[in-house]
């Protein structure tokens, strides 16, 4: 059992590598600026190469950081949600939803704001279906809500794979690079950081409810949990952090399924240590993840979602294999 | 005595108490108007067979709502709803017959979640939190296993440790469910003498779900039997586990043998004729 002490020296490191991990997403792209430049530039507009940083670095490194954060939390808690360790953000048709409405807003055209407003939409509208659905009589059992999830996301995953078989042409590079994951589109990363701020604060007075949720909803409402508020509640939190994240970075995969277990195989699975945990690794994870998309084939670029699944895969099997995990 | 949240219990006054309950769920019939009352330091055992609702009454009566139910369930004199989750959760525990693990936890971990309802929600466990929870665990024997993860015990082993459960979470009321599966019989005395002693040293009061009608007359003060159709009979347990209702009960005739142990202490056992 982890202590309150050993939570805040875990906290403490890994606040400092979050510091080193925007710091190197500022310091790499196509253009080299050396580091001292970068933080000049940082806080001076009118340093050499200030631009750059400030207008497409910075947000898009906090852009990532925030998404990583908000999708690392909404895996956490929609695998306690489901009492499943499979669960991702995605795993309820979210991403679905906001796929449907981001590519509908590139086959028409629309502007960039038009695309996140068509994204956002469309993750709500996904939320509130399987919200509905899974209702039922009330029961709100895990078995239908998983299902309900799964059937949504399923017909999302249709109407996507229409959307880009009648798609033109040239706008198909587009829907591909929304659909892995992409930070290359000027993010503005003002939404997900609030978003991030928000959920967090209103995730951790459920931490402990969490805890005993996972042993089974009778069993937590006997230990006095209001069982229903606290679902309802943690769906919609992670519904909203999921939202969010592919309001503004797209479909990124992978963060939301292993990071949550990577710190759940570091810290232990007391959520008031996991869920804060879990975000600050799903931060750095995603920033370095993004550095790597902008160098790896540089000038090109690489849709995030791509190295992402390219370093998690192997990352977490091989952690998987040399941890007694179950 | 009895102390809770400060207030000393009337030893004379029921600390549980249900009137008129008609429960039903699908097809089943489980009671109809059942009225009892439970006393401080009193346990109740509940027999009746398989599939007859023995479960959905005690999930009913610990305030975990299931099928159709209407009459009075009152806890101290009030309901569940007038309590509230974490009120309730002070007074009465719930041990289920299923415990399920998912995801890995140390079996202290487990435990001290029975603190859950104790503490505001800002508060982490403290020092006396950790030493009761392990206390729990030494009751049960299982002191050593505090590091170790529950999905990897045995059947018997994740029994002893929902009990530890039960015991850190020390409510006024226990419910408990079929408390002595998995358990070998060394162990189903142990949990037995357990709640035994602690019915009588600090008044706890406990309702069961029992399949031994002879240790439900060596342990319990009252019995609640459910034939199924709705009819039941609740009484001392002396009255009430005899051949003759055990024998209609199981639909199994059983021959009653009542010998007296080396304490005097009169013991009451039943064998399929």
């Amino acid at each position: 059992m982890i202590s309150l002490r050993r939570t805040f020296l875990v906290l403490a490191f890994l606040a400092f590598l979050a510091m080193s991990a925007i710091a190197v997403g500022l310091s790499v792209g196509s253009v080299e600026i050396p580091f001292a430049d970068v933080m000049a530039g940082l806080f001076d507009s009118s340093a050499p190469g200030a631009s750059v940083i400030r207008d497409l670095r910075l947000p898009r490194t906090l852009a990532a950081f925030a998404c990583g954060g908000l999708l690392a939390m909404a895996g956490a808690l929609m695998q306690v949600l489901l009492r499943n360790p499979l669960a991702d953000p995605y795993i309820l048709g979210i991403s679905g939803g906001a796929g449907v409405g981001a590519l509908l807003a590139i086959f028409f055209g629309l502007g960039v704001a038009g695309l996140n407003g068509f994204a956002f939409l469309g993750a709500l509208l996904a939320i509130l279906v399987v919200f509905g659905l899974a209702h039922g009589d009330g029961s709100w059992t895990q078995t239908r809500l998983l299902l309900t999830g799964v059937m949504v996301a399923a017909g999302c995953g249709a109407l996507i794979t229409l959307l880009l078989s009648i798609a033109p042409e040239e706008r198909l590079r587009g829907m591909l690079f929304w659909l892995m994951g992409d930070f290359s589109q000027g993010v503005n990363p003002t939404f997900a950081l609030v978003g991030l701020g928000a959920v967090g604060l209103l995730t951790a007075p459920l931490a402990r409810d969490l805890n005993v949720l996972i042993r089974g909803n009778d069993a937590a409402k006997a230990l006095g949990v209001s069982v229903r508020f606290v679902r309802v509640a943690v769906y919609l939190l992670a519904s909203m952090a999921t939202a969010i994240s592919v309001t503004t970075a797209g479909s990124v995969g992978f963060v939301g399924l292993v990071i949550p277990h990577l710190t759940r195989m570091m810290v232990g699975n007391d959520q008031r240590v996991l869920l804060p945990t879990a975000m600050l690794a799903g931060g750095i994870f995603l920033v370095l993840a993004d550095a790597l998309a902008r160098i790896l084939i540089a000038p090109q670029q690489l849709p995030v979602g791509v190295v992402t699944a390219l370093i998690g895969v192997p990352v977490f099997l091989y952690l998987l294999n040399r941890t007694r995990y179950q | 005595m009895t102390m809770h949240q400060g207030k000393p219990l009337d030893r004379l006054s029921a600390i549980f108490r249900t009137d008129a309950l008609d429960l039903r769920i699908g097809e089943v019939q489980v009671s109809r108007q059942l009225a009892f009352e439970v006393y401080p330091g009193e346990i109740v055992a509940i027999l009746g067979r398989n599939g007859v609702g023995k479960s959905t009454l005690l999930s009913c009566l610990a305030g975990l709502p299931r099928g159709l139910l209407s009459g009075d369930i009152l806890l101290g004199g009030k309901s569940y709803a007038q309590w509230g989750d974490r009120a309730a959760a002070c007074w009465r525990g719930w041990l289920s017959q299923k415990q399920q693990d998912q995801f890995s936890a140390t079996v202290l971990e487990t435990v001290i979640s029975g603190r859950h309802p104790h503490l505001n929600r800002w508060s982490w466990e403290s020092a006396e939190d950790h030493a009761l929870a392990l206390a729990s665990l030494a009751a049960v024997g299982m002191r050593d296993f505090a590091d170790r993860d529950v999905q990897t015990l045995s059947g018997g082993e994740r029994q002893r440790v929902a009990v530890a459960t039960i015991l850190t979470q020390n409510p006024t009321l226990y419910f408990m469910d079929e408390p002595l599966a998995h358990l070998d019989l060394n162990h189903q005395i142990e949990v037995l003498n357990l709640m035994k002693s602690r019915a009588c040293q600090d008044r706890i009061s406990c309702i069961m779900v029992l399949h031994e009608p002879g240790l439900a007359y060596r342990y319990c003060d009252s019995a609640l039997l459910l034939y199924g159709e709705g009819e039941w009979m609740y009484g001392s347990a002396a009255s009430v586990l005899t051949a003759e209702n055990l024998s209609r009960l199981y639909g199994y005739p059983l021959v009653q043998i009542d010998r007296a142990d080396d304490r005097g202490e009169m013991q009451r056992w039943f064998v399929p004729a």
